[in-house]
């Protein structure tokens, strides 16, 4: 699902501005940005740069107040809430730094909840979730709550999660953040495997250089501008 | 597109895992499932008291019984008749008769004081004097314990109500009723109707105690079918000999009831209302804070490609689970402590106290679980919405 020229992402001179009482604070001025299909991206940058608002943009979780947002051609700054819902549903793996599991689901539940938006029967919803847990290692942990599984454990179900229905994107926001050294390795690894044994494009926030390391590419934001080079 | 099968188990989904995070917030929910039942039990119970006044008033009346006061007297109290008016009545058309002669029940009616049994404080207990005939004119009427009283003696028959509700009145007892003792003989039923709330004499010794002489103030008349109405009333009013107001059993009753019942009713819901608003906001705290335990979770759920739509619907079916839960407990406990209690109030009209027993109908307790309904619609549409609205990134960020 990308355009002519290979372009998945494509951000054109986006500006996002946020209220707070009669105060402005413009996040994101005039930025653009193209990330290709099968790319592997980090976006790095100090805290309020705007890293995760660019990230929110690229997934349709948030709309830019000015420029526009196209993935796979597709302008979906212009599209309903339904719509980018739906959207959403089809084309966005989202994977947290705080995994964001539901703690009532067991991890095969959790994964399996992107599925429900689709028409899948039961035994093929049950077929993928075997398969995304097993993509990420934890297949003998599927009946477990997230409160019994450790930080990589449940980062890895957050990942099956967002890569149970094949999405086009994968967007990652700073998914080892919460992680020690070595889990977040290993999270990483699972990443990198994702991008390079699946093809999957995955654009990944983080603050971490080790972490930035693994990706194809690093871009940085300052004061709502991209750049190619690390700020001073 | 998303197709309505989709929502629907989009619906089914958000709904099932707020369901299951109750245990977490069991004090919360509990909080305001109770206060609902609260305001629930309340309703019903206020309303059930209506509900029994007005049956007890209806109850024992009949469509082809008919009341014959003077003209202008909207009770028994203002009527009057002389003996040669009862006869003229007694000769009209549309009578049912038997053996005896028609079926007409001249009769008086005094108010006497009696202590309540419970209370020990006096209160107006309507004393009726009568015929015989008057057991044949209503039909419901029974003998439940003892016999009728003899005529020309000093005797009362008590309704079943009166005898619960006011002390003396078990049989073998005596009354003291102006300068006369009455041996009470026997106990009636009605049909849980009015009539159970009365005290019944032979009405010449009636006269002779309080008076009256010859004299009455109104002729229950059974008639042949309830279609002889009419003719029996304009048999009546076109007499030049009479000046009566004939009306049915069934309608006098309901008259009678109306303005008692209606102002228990408009209690029962103002206190419903009153208690609702507090249960309203009750709801409205448990939602808010069912929400805010769970922005990040709903969050989640939307960034995952789930609506806004099913996320509110979700929302207040959690809500109205909620309230229906209290809803059913506070009309069965409701049904359980108020049904069939027995009690007796003033009616107004006849300045005499009514004995009549609590009554929750079916209506009574759909009615009460469509209030708790529109409390848990209201605590939860709000929170809901909120939910709704909040943008998923910032909730997302929520901890």
């Amino acid at each position: 699902m990308s355009n002519d020229n290979g372009v998945l992402v494509k951000v054109n001179n986006v500006e996002k501005v946020f209220r707070r009482g009669s105060e402005e604070i413009h996040v994101l001025t005039g930025l653009s940005l193209e990330v290709p299909s099968g790319d592997f991206l980090a976006l790095m940058g100090p805290s309020g740069s705007g890293k995760s608002t660019l990230l929110n943009l690229i997934g349709g979780l948030d709309r830019p107040t000015a420029g526009s947002v196209s993935i796979g051609g597709e302008r979906i700054d212009q599209m309903g809430d339904r719509a980018l819902a739906a959207w959403r549903a089809r084309h966005v793996g989202l994977v947290f730094q705080f995994y964001n599991l539901l703690p009532v689901l067991t991890a095969e539940r959790n994964v399996e909840l992107p599925l429900l938006l689709t028409h899948l029967s039961k035994a093929d919803r049950r077929k993928h979730v075997e398969a995304a847990l097993n993509v990420v290692g934890l297949s003998h942990r599927t009946k477990h709550y997230p409160r019994t599984l450790s930080g990589g454990e449940q980062q890895r179900v957050g990942i099956a999660r967002a890569i149970v229905t094949d999405p086009t994107i994968l967007l990652c926001d700073e998914p080892t953040g919460d992680l020690d050294r070595k889990s977040g390795d290993e999270i990483l690894s699972l990443l990198q495997a994702l991008n390079r044994e699946h093809g999957k494009t995955i654009v990944m926030v983080t603050h971490d250089p080790h972490a930035s390391g693994r990706a194809k590419r690093t871009v940085y934001l300052d004061k709502g501008r991209l750049s190619s080079m690390k700020p001073e | 597109m998303t197709s309505p099968i989709n929502w629907i188990s989009q619906i089914l989904c958000v709904t099932a895992f707020n369901l299951r995070t109750l245990p977490a917030r069991k004090g919360a929910a509990a909080s305001a499932a109770i206060g609902i039942a609260g305001v629930v039990a309340v309703f019903v119970g206020v309303l059930s008291i209506a509900e029994g006044f007005r049956k007890a008033m209806t109850a024992s009346g009949s469509p082809d019984t008919a009341i014959v006061l003077r003209s202008g007297s909207n009770t028994e109290m203002t009527s009057g008749f002389s003996r040669d008016e009862t006869r003229l009545i007694a000769d009209a058309p549309g009578l049912a008769r038997s053996a005896d002669g028609a079926l007409a029940s001249a009769e008086l009616f005094v108010i006497i004081n009696l202590p309540k049994r419970f209370t020990g404080t006096d209160a107006n207990v309507p004393l009726r004097g009568l015929d015989w005939t008057a057991f044949d004119v209503r039909k419901d009427l029974k003998i439940a314990q003892g016999r009728r009283f003899e005529r020309g003696r000093n005797e009362i028959v008590v309704g079943a109500g009166a005898a619960r509700e006011f002390a003396g009145l078990d049989i073998g007892k005596k009354v003291r009723v102006g300068r006369n003792d009455w041996e009470v003989v026997g106990v009636f039923t009605s049909s849980g109707g009015i009539a159970e709330s009365e005290i019944w004499a032979d009405a010449t010794v009636l006269q002779s105690a309080y008076q009256r002489g010859a004299s009455w103030q109104s002729v229950y008349a059974r008639l042949t079918s309830a279609e002889a109405f009419q003719e029996f009333k304009d048999s009546l009013t076109t007499n030049p000999q009479l000046n009566v107001k004939v009306v049915r059993q069934t309608d006098y009753y309901a008259e009678q009831s109306t303005q008692m019942t209606r102002l228990i009713q408009t209690l029962g819901y103002a206190i419903a209302a009153l208690m609702g608003l507090g249960a309203v906001f009750g709801a409205l705290n448990t939602m808010y804070s069912a929400v805010s335990a769970r922005t990040r979770e709903i969050a989640t759920l939307r960034a995952l490609g789930f609506g806004a739509g099913p996320v509110v619907f979700s929302l207040l079916i959690e809500s109205l689970a909620l309230a229906l839960a209290g809803g059913v407990a506070g009309a069965a406990a409701a049904y359980f402590a108020f049904d069939g209690f027995s009690a007796a109030t003033m009616n107004w009209q006849s300045f005499s106290q009514v004995a009549f027993a609590f009554t929750v109908t079916p209506r009574l307790l759909i009615q009460a679980i469509i209030c708790s309904m529109v409390i848990g619609l209201i605590g939860g549409l709000f929170p809901a919405i909120r939910a709704a609205r909040l943008p998923i990134s910032a909730g997302l960020r929520e901890v």
